[in-house]
């Protein structure tokens, strides 16, 4: 009887787990794969075929904004990176108890906060009018005021800005279960900091840069609203030509292809930066 | 060593840098709601409510904006049920994945993870499609017109649903794998049913998780974008009416305000979350 319960209890669980994958994210998956495989010809009436994605690859301006996409995204998980180790090592190492604390919160804090607001906040500092253009005009450092907006800079400065905070969690959560026996014994086997910092700090914080490289990298190639909203109109970002294509031009069947297209681009990332340092998606994003 | 201790300095001077850079657009964003200007920029005219209280046109303040505030009735409508929902699908979740045994656990548990690596937008426009697709159907084979698979908030609802199960399963999981057996087993010896188990020792350990899983799915539901901007119909929420005033109206300090309420109110909800997570003390 009890085994009876047991399976009765598993299939009960099992189905809402179930409904929601199949429902929701499989099968509306599958549905843009096939809408992006079949072309309009007439009121109902369709032909089927990778003419959608021959368009899309022959198209410069489409190609070109996923490539542009798809550097700058490195580019600023490179630069989230770089900036964020240093300030999880302070964090995880450096800090003292209690400023940890509050430091790690710290750093919570604009995670809670829409990105709408931390891209508006960016307009209000940087544009023409805004408060740094302003502040140097009347320190007389610049003449004229100048527009800091709609630049490929700015808009790296704000996704640096936005998914910052997804890099720095997982490293300080790596960072911190790390003995510093390890360090020291480093040093004492006569290790240069340059050393002790390659052969043992990095190797042991893998996993969270793998995890914090991950999602800064989807995040930041998913992104709508900063490159939109700091790029202006030129910002040529990639959710953009997919907006287009799906609300503007109504037409879902090369919005679909462009989908899927960014789809594979982001997993094949994603795939070939897991099995570059031999983590699983079971050991690093789900982690957190 | 000498030069160990200025790079010390150096290295702490960086690190209130990075904290300063963190705060700024916040702070930008949150002082020019207090400025009785037109605009949300220099020079400081002196303090005002205006942006929040005034209720007549041209400072329109966010109290009196309908827009706005039926933005913010839509979110924090389609908020609540997300988490709810979210929350609910997710402790079933942890439970399968923490103490169930089936076939093929871990490539389910994979994914249970993808939604959290699968962009927004793609999560968004495949869900518009498919839903539209059925409701296409509907209408042409038995002329049912389904209303609720056209974009509005039933979508909405759909698409920040299906990767926020992830964020919630991933939380409970977490403490429901902290959970000592043993405790249910005692219940079960005292004579407890299994439901009474359930509801008076398990549930009881898995609330304060289930607290904070429903606290961060609603804001991130609050917040969310991306995956919205696909879903919406005429009911948008906050997110989208403060995106549509700032890239068609121009920005009034009304934003600004908006922001400042929208920040003082994410930041309650996550003090109360951490507070949730913070072990009781025995007494």
């Amino acid at each position: 009887m009890s085994r009876d319960a047991g399976r009765l209890s598993l299939i009960l669980l099992f189905t809402p787990f179930a409904l929601w994958i199949a429902l929701l994210i499989i099968l509306p998956q599958l549905g843009i794969g096939y809408v992006s495989i079949r072309e309009k010809v007439g009121i109902n009436q369709y032909e089927y075929g990778f003419k959608n994605y021959v368009d899309f690859i022959t198209e410069p301006v489409y190609r070109n904004t996923l490539l542009r996409t798809a550097w700058m995204s490195i580019l600023v998980t490179a630069l989230a990176l770089i900036i964020g180790f240093p300030i999880a090592w302070y964090i995880a190492k450096i800090a003292r108890e209690r400023s940890r604390a509050a430091l790690f919160l710290m750093c919570l804090i604009p995670l809670w906060v829409s990105d709408l607001v931390r891209a508006y906040g960016w307009i209000v500092l940087l544009r023409e009018t805004g408060v740094i253009s302003m502040t140097l005009v009347k320190w007389g450092i610049i003449s004229q005021p100048i527009e800091m907006l709609y630049n490929d800079m700015t808009v790296i400065i704000g996704l640096v800005y936005t998914v910052i905070l997804f890099m720095i969690v997982p490293l300080v959560s790596t960072l911190q279960g790390m003995d510093d026996a390890l360090l020291e014994a480093g040093y004492n086997l006569g290790g240069s900091r340059v050393t002790v910092f390659r052969r043992i700090i990095v190797p042991y914080a893998m996993p969270g840069i793998v995890a914090g490289c991950i999602i800064t990298f989807m995040l930041t190639a998913g992104s709508y609203l900063t490159p939109i909203l700091l790029g202006g109109k030129n910002s040529s970002w990639f959710t953009e030509q997919i907006y287009n294509q799906f609300i503007t031009r109504y037409n879902w069947e090369s919005g679909s292809a462009f989908g899927v297209s960014l789809l594979v681009f982001t997993s094949f990332v994603v795939w070939a930066g897991l099995r570059l340092t031999g983590q699983s998606l079971a050991t690093t994003v789900a982690k957190e | 060593m000498q030069g160990s201790r200025s790079l010390m300095t150096l290295y702490r001077a960086y690190v209130v840098v990075f904290f300063l850079y963190l705060v700024a657009p916040l702070v930008a964003a949150g002082v020019f709601a207090f400025n009785d200007s037109m605009f949300p920029s220099l020079p400081w005219n002196g303090f005002t409510w205006d942006w929040f209280f005034s209720p007549n046109e041209p400072k329109l303040g966010l109290f009196h904006d309908d827009r706005l505030l039926q933005g913010l009735g839509n979110s924090l409508y389609i908020g609540v049920i997300v988490a709810a929902l979210s929350v609910a699908v997710g402790t079933c979740n942890a439970f399968l994945f923490v103490r169930k045994d089936f076939r093929f656990k871990s490539a389910l548990y994979v994914l249970m993870v993808v939604p959290l690596v699968i962009p927004g937008v793609i999560l968004g426009i495949s869900i518009l499609v498919l839903a539209s697709t059925i409701a296409g159907l509907a209408d042409q084979w038995f002329g049912v017109f389904l209303t609720s698979l056209r974009p509005g908030i039933p979508l909405v609802v759909m698409g920040q649903f299906s990767f926020l199960v992830t964020i919630t399963s991933l939380v409970i999981i977490a403490r429901l794998e902290k959970f000592d057996i043993s405790l249910e087993e005692a219940a079960l010896n005292l004579g407890a049913s299994r439901p009474r188990t359930l509801l008076t020792v398990t549930l009881p350990f898995l609330f304060p998780a289930m607290f904070s899983a429903f606290v961060v799915a609603f804001l991130v539901s609050f917040e969310n974008f991306n995956t919205t901007l696909f879903l919406v119909g005429s009911d948008s929420p906050l997110t989208i009416t403060m995106y549509d005033r700032m890239v068609k109206a121009g920005s009034t300090p009304v934003l600004n305000a908006t922001s400042v309420v929208l920040m003082l109110g994410s930041g309650l909800l996550a003090l109360l979350s951490v507070f949730a997570q913070r072990p009781k003390k025995q007494a």
